[in-house]
């Protein structure tokens, strides 16, 4: 374990690893969804391996049944039991995680060892091969059984099958044993900064030439105490998807009326093109909110009327 | 206010440091998708730094930049970055190598009850197994199955009983049949410890149904004078098989008794706790079904002197029993002089 690490359940399905360096990182609970996704590509991945090298054995090696058939036993038993773990010790993902940016953590916040990978991916017999088998020909687990027991070994089989959906950390029997959990880590684009380039415009020394909307539109500090730090942000969800050329002009519209009957905006100014307008506030809103973050005043949302 | 110098202070910070986030994001996306080892040792010595300067700018971020999306990227490059640094860094054969010589045999000594619990019962099935068929020869059909019988049952002459215990076969069937037998008893001893989950409830059952299906058959031999041939023909491989299938139980147990008494911690903790050592046994036991289905398909098959194979089981017990006792302990937890 790193020292000084520690991780927090913030709320369901949130968890904050804290760093020795003494930040804390969010880490989200993958969705049950993705997770059966991923697992069917490894499953995929696993068949056609196991195919594959049978193939290639009766190919190579004389074509000897026997020889071609052990192989294929023996590379279905490694990749079944083997792939698994060996993809996750080598840094906690597999082919199929990968895909959908998943992650096998530590719930204590350390490294994974290779025990918590061995361990949890060792009860996927239970979890998958015992209830399909239980589906498919009950009798085979217990020939002499009665019906009403094979069916109450069914229930119970499958209780292990759907674990993941009965906790809210979408933990599995194997992440119960092996203390892990599977975290989704997406990876974000570093989207350029609204407030640096509100529009094409030749470049400029800081100072000398400031960026003309904010020549032509300016707030007063009572305008820009209205709104937080939370609407900010959905206005920068706007602005990002105009600039994309994704959203409706009218929804731009129904913000830009929005927003200047709050703020109180001069009658003689409304006819003014509404982009230009929300760029220049979009701005103007974040120095004031990010001045006053300075000052240890966050102000999350808009004030009450 | 109004931005008066053109420039926010957040959009400046940004393009301060953009460069090192880029930089820092290329080793990350090439650490996860080929290892650390893909790194050159400048790349290699640059990635704490890098690591660290993304977690500063992130404290950074946080206190003076209101952009989501920068915040999003730093947080989530933050957090990858902060895997790679601080997560698992062993090569993966030096792990394997480091669990048998070490791990391993040092989890069995720790779970000693658990195994020995495990041979019990296994112990228990064989011996009831063994008395009530000779009590009454005609249990034998309750206790073996068809498929296990393959025509081993009390009709069968002395003579078929016996020509089972010398039949030889060579080539590669043997190949086949040692993998079968390999992939077939892993999977048994891998299940056995995953049904542990569900309280530990099975395993004992398992342990003694697979006993008494073993002491029925001995109980056969016995009965025709073959006694010491058939356990000359099943021990040489046998010790191992039974030591493995003891192993996956013992670490089966080991989580039913963790989930059923989980002492001081709550359950989950306590499982998260202890099943990471129990799932140790019944990976390492996977070693040992490989060994038996070796003895069992290529050893069995070839070599029939009585006094080989005797020796054979002798052997593989004193190897096993000292492997557990002896392997990877330390010689001593103090060196003076250091």
């Amino acid at each position: 374990m790193a020292p000084g690490t520690v991780i927090e359940r913030l709320r369901p399905r949130l968890y904050a690893v804290s760093t020795p360096e003494g930040l804390s990182l969010p880490f989200q609970v993958a969705p049950a969804g993705d997770r059966i996704l991923a697992f069917s590509i490894d499953f995929l991945l696993i068949i056609a391996g196991s195919i594959a090298v049978s193939l290639l054995g009766r190919l190579f090696l004389g074509g000897t049944e026997e020889i071609g058939r052990s192989l294929a036993l023996l590379a279905s038993f490694f990749l079944r039991n083997g792939y698994f773990i060996v993809c996750e010790a080598r840094g906690g993902t597999t082919f199929g995680k990968r895909k959908l940016h998943l992650r096998v953590l530590s719930r204590d916040g350390g490294p994974l060892t290779i025990e918590a990978v061995i361990a949890r991916n060792l009860m996927r017999d239970l979890e998958i091969f015992l209830p399909l088998m239980a589906l498919v020909s009950p009798e085979s687990l217990y020939p002499s059984a009665p019906a009403w027991g094979l069916f109450v070994a069914l229930l119970w089989l499958l209780v292990f099958a759907l674990m993941p959906l009965f906790n809210a950390e979408r933990l599995r029997c194997g992440d119960l044993v092996a203390g892990t959990l599977v975290a989704k880590a997406p990876r974000p684009v570093l989207l350029s900064d609204l407030a640096d380039h509100p529009q094409p415009r030749p470049r400029a020394e800081p100072g000398t030439a400031p960026a003309a909307a904010a020549e032509t539109v300016s707030f007063t500090r009572e305008q820009l105490d209205i709104y937080g730090i939370h609407e900010l942000q959905i206005l920068e969800d706007l602005l990002r998807q105009a600039d994309q050329g994704i959203l409706d002009q009218r929804v731009l519209d129904q913000v830009g009326v929005r927003i200047r009957q709050k703020i109180g905006w001069p009658a003689e100014r409304w006819s003014e093109p509404v982009l230009p307008f929300l760029q220049a506030f979009y701005r103007a809103q974040r120095g004031r909110l990010e001045q006053k973050l300075l000052f240890g005043q966050r102000q999350e949302r808009k004030k009450a009327r | 206010m109004s931005a008066s110098d053109g420039r926010l202070k957040s959009a400046q910070f940004r393009r301060e440091r953009e460069d090192t986030w880029r930089q820092l994001e290329t080793l990350v996306d090439r650490v996860e998708a080929a290892g650390l080892k893909s790194l050159s040792a400048v790349e290699l010595n640059r990635l704490p730094a890098l690591y660290r300067g993304a977690v500063s700018s992130l404290s950074v971020a946080r206190a003076i930049s209101l952009d989501k999306s920068l915040l999003d990227y730093l947080t989530a490059l933050a957090g990858r970055a902060y895997l790679c640094v601080y997560g698992s860094k062993r090569p993966v054969a030096a792990a394997f190598a480091d669990f048998f010589r070490r791990r391993f045999p040092a989890a069995v000594r720790r779970q000693g009850g658990f195994v020995a619990v495990a041979l019990a019962f296994l112990l228990l099935g064989i011996l009831t197994g063994f008395h009530l068929t000779r009590a009454d020869p005609e249990r034998y059909y309750s206790f073996v199955g068809e498929e296990m019988a393959q025509g081993r049952t009390p009709a069968s002459s002395t003579e078929e009983l016996r020509d089972i215990l010398y039949h030889g076969d060579s080539g590669s069937a043997l190949t086949l049949f040692a993998s079968f037998l390999f992939t077939h008893n892993a999977r048994i001893g891998l299940l056995c410890f995953a049904v542990g989950f569900a309280a530990g409830v099975p395993v004992p059952y398992l342990l003694f149904i697979n006993g008494l299906t073993l002491g029925a058959m001995a109980a056969l031999y016995h009965a025709r004078g073959l006694g010491f041939e058939f356990w000359a023909w099943i021990l040489p491989h046998g010790v191992t098989e039974l030591l493995a299938i003891a192993l996956c139980a013992a670490g089966g147990l080991a989580l039913g008794f963790c989930l059923i008494f989980p002492g001081r911690h709550t359950r989950l903790r306590n499982l998260a706790l202890r099943g990471r050592e129990a799932g140790l046994l019944a990976a390492g036991s996977v070693a040992l079904f490989f060994c038996a289905a070796l003895l069992e398909g290529f050893f069995r098959q070839m070599v029939q002197s009585l006094p080989v194979r005797g020796a054979v089981a002798g052997l593989t017990l004193v190897a096993w029993t000292g492997y557990f006792l002896f392997a990877g302990r330390e010689g001593r937890p103090w060196r003076p002089g250091r």
